[in-house]
């Protein structure tokens, strides 16, 4: 365990994790996938303007937000620019905010039209992390999944990132649909893990109120794998890449050591500031929560006007930070802390019948979910509130 | 000018016969109020009375009437409870009264409560005007209704009056037939003053509202009475009859049905059939009729949240005010924390209380399970009286137990007998009684432990006659019984708001129920949950419910977590509406379907 002693936070107590991340929404794909629920548009006509609007709302919070140590650009597929509108795009944000020495910078990739060209430019950008968008090595899965590549052009663009230089990459994996076995899953698995990636997100495949394979589900033509299949992939997941030398630091996360459990997203999981730019994009700062509209137009309209394109806000009381970084802090590796809970008194009883059910355990002064509470982390916090 | 004349009566009926909307029709027919403040069923001003369509507190009304022949009246409507738990009410507001309509639907023709209510009449020898109701219905069938009044009532059916209440039909009959049958009270204002008290009700500016029928005598403000019962005295601020609304006058006199306000500070101060006399000039002897009602069934209330205990201690003071027939006082349980014991007069009685607690005065609160008044006798010879499950005594010093029985009775069309002779039977009846009063009805009676009833067998008699079954009981006598404490745990910790005493041979019956109940009732949670019925250190029933396995989401990043959190905070508040034994938490249904839902 990293930093159990030391941390007061709820996550571990390095500094530069206290920095705000920067997020920026990239709202456009080549094609949409089944599962995906997130805002894009397939057509690339906007992105002059979106890219536009992203520089005139982040000039909105130049003041409020100081230093960063992670940006992360996110989509959609950030890949679907060009070379040059990702150098814009870049350069804007490197101007126009400051970044710790040492930041963390992701990109999100997919696979198919990945040039070395592009990946270069993105280097020598300062991007020094790519999330790769595999989701399966199995060609069958991907037509399933309606993704556009192919497994062998997954394997071209890792050797690509490598032979650039790339030390941290992430390989972005979905498991648990109705097509897919248990041994095919390992097939992916041990195929990815012959890439010594440096870390593997594991998705378990969701149904998404918005997503195409909802309606696919309400159909008929899909179903769910049900909640004994569901709970077994997890089990076995978790074990496999954690036998093979991964920390499984949240529920769908991995990370072959501490320092590269991914910067950004950790703060989303910590209360840590973020301030995200694009439509949908979520940003948080001082307790305070502010989300952007989900249309580009919209997006684009309320900037031009200059407006923030701002859908609402909340700002949230003790009472629901206290929730929200138990619920969060549940689903890491981290845990909380005991003295988590403001009002002093402590769940002795749900935390002994917890214990006991093998849902957690408790170190010092830590109660750390075990997989088994991973597994039921949605209603994990319940247990310890109200 | 001459003194209106004045006629006292009800209405009874079955249930759904409309008795309701005659009263409402009636009270619209003597321009009592406009088109405008009239509202559907006006007596029933409960939200419980209107969803369930029973009448629970009585209600009375004068009503003016010009009959055809230019005679002026004053009518008193006594609204009566419709229930057997209430039946002393009834009984004393029957008193009240020289007559009563018995409405008759006309298309379901005579039913057994109609039969039931036509004894509790002639037993207080009241003049019954047969009226036959819903005439305007297609399924009507008036001439074999009219059969059924003179064969099956005894009444003459020429006499029974033709009406539509929801039409507004017939309702001029009605009033003639008021007007002429039902007799003038009877009474002299010159003697020593004697009223009967039927109801009372709770004003927060005037205090206690006493309804009464004054017999003989007169009362008028200033003077000072006596409540026979207690003895207790008070001064008369005012008088007068009920439009609606409070109208005071300068008096009431003999055959006068009204109210007195005398600074009586709660209705627990006064008892529902105790006579009013003046103090300086007391009657000798009380009006006849009169009960010291006790309750018979004993439940536990206990507030979901501990921290709601001082509102729930507010909310039941305020409620006795209105309620003399509950009664209570302090509890504690070790899984449910400080609460009260209470004593109702039956189990509608209990319902009606835990939802207008729960309605009118916001309280989230737990019920245990219903008990009646054991009685053990010890080796050293005491008797102790225990209503509540956490008090039964050591069974090694208890040498014998004895529970309340009763005498019940139920009058259903006959197809039904064989069904209730077994559901009576099932329920330890004993020594069956058969007689015909109609030549397709029976009425059975049973003596029956009263903790046999007190849960759910009226339901079950309605299930089994199909609605056609009216039950009625009253107390017997204390008989020698087997009895033992039903413990209930989960996840090995004693529930016990569960316990209960029971038989011995319905004990195992009642602990498989039990479990299987909470089965049910408990949603699974994320551990193992296991729960058992003991008896003493012997486990004699048990059911699990298995955890769920997942319920994890994949993704939890921006816009994830708001809604997260607010489903949290959704299920948080949910989680405060149940009650939390260990770390299991189970919902307040629970407690109350373990004695429900003894599906035979």
């Amino acid at each position: 365990m990293v930093n159990t002693e030391n941390s007061k936070s709820g996550t571990a107590g390095q500094t530069e994790n206290r920095l705000s991340g920067l997020y920026v929404h990239v709202p456009f794909c080549r094609s949409k996938c089944l599962y995906c629920d997130f805002h894009s548009v397939v057509s690339p006509a906007a992105i002059p303007a979106w890219l536009d609007a992203v520089r005139i709302e982040g000039r909105l919070y130049k003041e409020r937000f100081h230093i960063f140590d992670s940006l992360y650009i996110g989509g959609g597929t950030p890949t679907v620019l060009d070379e040059r509108q990702l150098a814009a795009l870049m350069e804007f944000l490197t101007e126009g905010f400051a970044f710790h020495s040492g930041s963390e910078i992701t990109v999100e990739a997919n696979p198919e039209g990945l040039s070395r060209q592009k990946l270069k430019t993105l280097r020598d950008l300062g991007v020094n992390r790519v999330s790769l968008g595999v989701q399966s090595f199995d060609d069958g899965e991907l037509r399933y999944l309606g993704r556009r590549h192919s497994f062998k052009q997954a394997l071209e663009a890792f050797d690509i990132l490598r032979s650039l230089g790339f030390a941290n990459v992430g390989l972005d994996l979905i498991y648990g649909f109705e097509i897919q076995s248990l041994s095919a899953w390992k097939k992916t698995i041990d195929r990815a893990l012959e890439l010594d990636p440096e870390h593997i997100s594991c998705y378990q495949l969701t149904f998404e109120p918005g997503a195409s394979l909802m309606k696919m589900k309400t159909a008929g033509c899909v179903r769910p794998i049900g909640k004994k299949l569901e709970t077994a992939f997890f089990i076995w997941t978790s074990r496999y890449l954690e036998r093979h030398g991964y920390l499984h630091y949240e529920i769908s996360n991995f990370a072959r050591s501490p320092e590269l459990m991914c910067r950004h997203n950790r703060k989303y999981w910590s209360h840590v500031p973020y301030l995200g730019l694009g439509p949908s994009a979520h940003s948080f700062q001082a307790g305070r929560r502010w989300w952007n509209v989900r249309s580009i137009e919209r997006y684009c309209r309320l900037l031009a006007g200059g407006n923030a394109p701002v859908e609402d806000a909340e700002v949230l009381s003790e009472e629901q930070l206290d929730i929200e970084s138990l619920a969060l802090g549940l689903r890491t590796k981290e845990g909380v802390s005991l003295h988590a809970w403001r009002s002093g008194s402590r769940p002795a009883t749900p935390l002994e019948e917890a214990r006991k059910s093998g849902l957690v355990r408790v170190d010092g002064e830590r109660i750390l979910p075990t997989r088994k509470g991973f597994l039921v982390a949605d209603s994990l916090p319940l247990m310890f509130c109200g | 000018m001459k003194e209106k004349q004045v006629r006292n009566f009800s209405i009874i009926a079955h249930i759904d016969h409309g008795k309701s909307t005659l009263a409402d029709r009636l009270i619209q027919h003597s321009g009592l109020v406009n088109e405008r403040q009239f509202r559907d069923q006006i007596l029933d001003n409960m939200e419980i009375e209107r969803e369930r369509g029973i009448t629970i507190k009585s209600q009375t009304v004068e009503l003016s009437y010009t009959s055809r022949s230019g005679e002026e009246f004053r009518f008193n409507l006594i609204d009566t409870p419709g229930h057997a738990d209430f039946s002393y009410e009834v009984s004393r507001a029957l008193a009240s009264c020289e007559g009563v309509l018995l409405l008759v639907d006309a298309s379901q023709g005579v039913q057994a409560q109609t039969i039931a209510n036509l004894y509790a009449a002639m037993e207080h020898d009241l003049v019954i005007i047969p009226v036959i109701n819903k005439i305007d219905l297609p399924s009507a069938d008036i001439d074999r209704v009219k059969v059924q009044i003179e064969h099956e009532l005894g009444l003459d059916a020429d006499q029974a009056i033709l009406c539509s209440a929801k039409e507004g039909v017939g309702i001029e009959d009605v009033f003639e037939a008021i007007a002429g049958r039902i007799p003038a009270p009877s009474g002299d204002a010159g003697k020593n003053l004697a009223a009967l008290i039927f109801d009372a009700h709770y004003d927060v500016f005037r205090g206690t509202i006493v309804s009464c029928r004054v017999f003989d005598g007169k009362i008028r403000p200033g003077d000072i009475i006596r409540l026979m019962f207690n003895g207790s005295v008070h001064k008369v601020e005012e008088v007068g009859v009920f439009h609606l609304n409070r109208d005071p006058g300068e008096e009431l006199p003999a055959g006068w049905v009204g109210y007195v306000i005398a600074g009586i500070k709660t209705v627990a101060d006064i008892k529902i059939g105790d006579t009013i006399t003046l103090d300086s000039n007391p009657v000798s002897s009380p009006l006849p009729g009169f009960k010291d009602v006790k309750p018979v069934v004993f439940s536990s209330l206990y507030p979901i949240s501990s921290d709601e205990y001082p509102s729930l201690v507010d909310a039941l003071e305020k409620y006795k005010l209105n309620d003399a027939a509950l009664a209570y006082q302090k509890d504690s349980s070790a899984a449910l924390g400080q609460g009260f014991r209470c004593g109702f007069l039956g189990l509608l009685h209990l319902e009606i209380v835990q939802e207008r607690l729960e309605r009118e005065f916001d309280q989230s609160i737990i019920m245990t399970v219903p008990s009646v008044q054991y009685r053990f006798t010890l080796l050293d010879g005491n008797t102790v009286t225990v209503e509540n499950p956490q008090y039964y005594p050591d069974p090694v010093i208890i040498k014998s137990s004895a529970e309340p029985f009763i005498k019940a009775m139920i009058i259903s069309p006959e197809r039904y007998m064989g069904a209730v002779m077994k559901l009576c039977l099932d329920r330890r009846g004993s020594s069956p009684k058969i007689a015909y009063p109609t030549p397709d009805r029976v009425e059975i009676t049973f003596d029956m432990p009263l903790a046999e009833v007190v849960f759910d067998f009226y339901d079950r008699l309605k299930t089994v006659t199909q609605g056609y079954g009216s039950f009625d009981y009253e107390l017997l006598d204390y008989r020698e019984s087997d009895l033992v404490k039903l413990d209930i745990l989960v996840n090995g910790e004693r529930v016990d708001a569960l316990s209960l005493i029971v038989h011995r041979d319905r004990a195992r019956e009642w602990g498989v129920q039990a479990c299987e109940r909470l089965k049910e009732e408990i949603p699974r949670h994320n551990f193992k949950i296991a729960i058992q019925g003991a008896i003493g250190g012997k486990i004699i029933s048990r059911s699990t419910i298995s955890p769920f396995r997942k319920d994890v989401t994949a993704k939890c990043y921006g816009g994830d977590i708001t809604r997260k959190r607010k489903l949290l905070e959704k299920q948080k508040k949910g989680k405060k509406r149940m009650k939390m034994v260990g770390s299991v938490m189970i919902p307040q249904s629970a407690f109350v379907s373990v004695l429900k839902a003894r599906d035979e």
